[in-house]
């Protein structure tokens, strides 16, 4: 009876914790209509949301299609760039020469508004290329992997170390049994917040020219023809690229560790 | 100091050094250690005992003199898991399950699958966590943490087990506890013991012999034979004279050894 009802409390907490962020929301979309309303502001300053979702309803086929090119582009450039952060840190961990040599180039990347090179890279690529958005991507998202694996490889203790050591296990077995699971965690986290980077970066890629094709053209496009709520709308199909990005890499964080680190 | 050379000896130690730059951790150390004898390592903080046992399993490299483990070198003893270790952490992986974490070894050696169940059920219940077998070591207690990593020390059957302060960590209560509970596993399992303690009366009433350390630099100063109650040892002889005897004669050693350098043992 007691675990029952501690299971209906844990259950009603969990739906109060899904709940109350979302009624937040409802809330800030009412009052932003409400203010829209009210004040009677033009458009080009902020449309209401009920204009932008008529918009995004309208539109929903350019809308989807545009969110599929940037999300291709984002997810080309997540992996690329995801194995390069992971290849570079595997063996920065492995020698000391590499990881001198490699940090202060990670730190010079991690300083350089990559997005800035995307002109550069249309015109290496050609005007009606994907490529050079994917390299904006993987460039920017090598960076936090990098970093976060590579601390995740140092984590490995020496008791641990000591013990594969004394137990005459071959290198392998210690990457296997040791060194992958304890960097796991720490490699998923990069995952999770390279891969908002790399939403972002490819749709301010697309500000910068290149073929007129993702979420980012199609927003300045819509802009600079003063269509504000159209603009909107495909900001919110941006949007929806990102949350997806997140919640997969949210998920694998979650899931993707074994033992009880899970839930 | 025992320098007789018996070919079945567990551990030989011969004229060790270990020198870290310019700071002489070890110098030079003889020690014998016949198969199935309990010897602990004591001595105050910096007295070279736990570097003494790294060299003993082969986790680091003596610059003078050599170590024979059941006559081989200390690396061919480590490869052919011919010793089992416990640390003062237990050093457990957090991945694993208490059981997963025992058939470790079995299982980097490539024993089957039926055969590292079988043995890990047999090592649980020497230990006496056999309802826990299920459990993540972050859901134990550090006095369980440190019987499953005897347990995966024993998990091989070894006739010689180093540890190194695995009760350290512990309060005192849990220690006497694991203290008995590792004289009875001697008992079955006949292995040959090199434990490193702070403690007198954890190597008093451990151990066959005692080998009271000095530091600066880190030699032996004394071995005081205790061999208590002819092998069988229980709680009542924490109580005996003999017991006390024994402990006064490490203490003696131990000031005599080192007027100057007694921080970090305990005495109580």
């Amino acid at each position: 009876m007691t675990a029952a009802t501690a299971t209906r409390a844990g259950l009603v907490t969990r739906w109060s914790h899904l709940l109350a962020p979302v009624v937040l929301f409802g809330l800030l979309i009412a009052a932003w209509q409400l203010v829209v309303e009210l004040a009677d502001l033009p458009a080009f300053l902020l449309p209401s949301p009920a204009a932008i979702v008529d918009e995004f309803t309208a539109f929903w086929p350019t809308i989807s299609g545009a969110a599929v090119v940037t999300g291709t582009n984002a997810l080309v450039g997540l992996v690329a760039g995801a194995l390069v952060g992971i290849a570079g840190a595997v063996v920065a961990a492995s020698s000391r020469i590499v990881d001198a040599l490699l940090a202060p180039l990670v730190a010079g990347l991690a300083v350089v508004p990559i997005v800035a090179l995307a002109p550069v890279l249309y015109t290496m690529y050609g005007a009606s290329a994907e490529t050079g958005r994917q390299i904006v991507v993987a460039v920017a998202v090598a960076v936090p992997v990098f970093v976060n694996t590579l601390r995740g490889l140092r984590q490995v203790r020496p008791v641990h170390r000591d013990l594969m050591r004394a137990l005459g296990a071959t290198p392998r077995q210690v990457t296997r049994q040791v060194t992958v699971p304890t960097a796991l965690p720490f490699v998923l986290t990069g995952l999770r917040l390279a891969s908002s980077l790399a939403v972002i970066s490819a749709i301010v890629a697309e500000y910068f020219g290149g073929p007129r094709t993702g979420i980012g053209s199609f927003i300045t496009t819509a802009a600079a023809g003063s269509n504000y709520a159209r603009a909107w709308a495909y900001v919110l199909g941006g949007v929806l690229v990102g949350l997806l990005f997140y919640l997969a890499t949210s998920a694998l964080e979650r899931w993707g560790v074994p033992g009880p680190r899970r839930r | 100091m025992t320098t007789e050379s018996l070919p079945a000896a567990a551990v030989h130690v011969d004229g060790v050094a270990r020198e870290f730059g310019a700071v002489t951790a070890l110098s030079g150390v003889d020690l014998t250690v016949a198969a199935g004898e309990f010897v602990s390592l004591i001595g105050p903080s910096g007295c070279g005992k736990s570097t003494l046992l790294r060299l003993i399993a082969d986790l680091d490299r003596p610059t003078a003199g050599s170590i024979q483990v059941f006559g081989r070198s200390t690396e061919q003893a480590r490869l052919a898991h011919d010793y089992g270790i416990a640390f003062q952490q237990a050093g457990l992986l957090p991945w694993r399950t208490v059981r997963a974490n025992i058939e470790l070894p079995l299982s980097l050696h490539g024993v089957g699958r039926a055969g590292r169940r079988e043995r890990a059920t047999e090592m649980l219940d020497l230990v006496g966590l056999t309802e826990f077998a299920d459990h993540f070591p972050d859901q134990l207690s550090g006095g369980m943490q440190q019987r499953v990593a005897i347990a995966r020390a024993l998990a091989e059957r070894p006739s010689l087990l180093l540890m190194d302060e695995p009760f350290g960590a512990l309060d005192e209560m849990t220690r006497e506890r694991l203290q008995s509970e590792l004289v009875r596993i001697c008992a079955e399992t006949r292995a040959a013991v090199v434990f490193v303690t702070h403690s007198i009366p954890e190597a008093v009433f451990l151990s066959d012999r005692v080998v009271v350390m000095s530091p600066r630099p880190g030699r032996i100063a004394e071995v005081v034979d205790v061999r208590l109650g002819d092998g069988s040892r229980n709680d009542a002889l924490r109580e005996d004279r003999a017991y006390f005897e024994a402990v006064t004669a490490v203490r003696e050693a131990l000031h005599g050894g080192a007027a100057t350098g007694l921080r970090g043992v305990e005495t109580r």
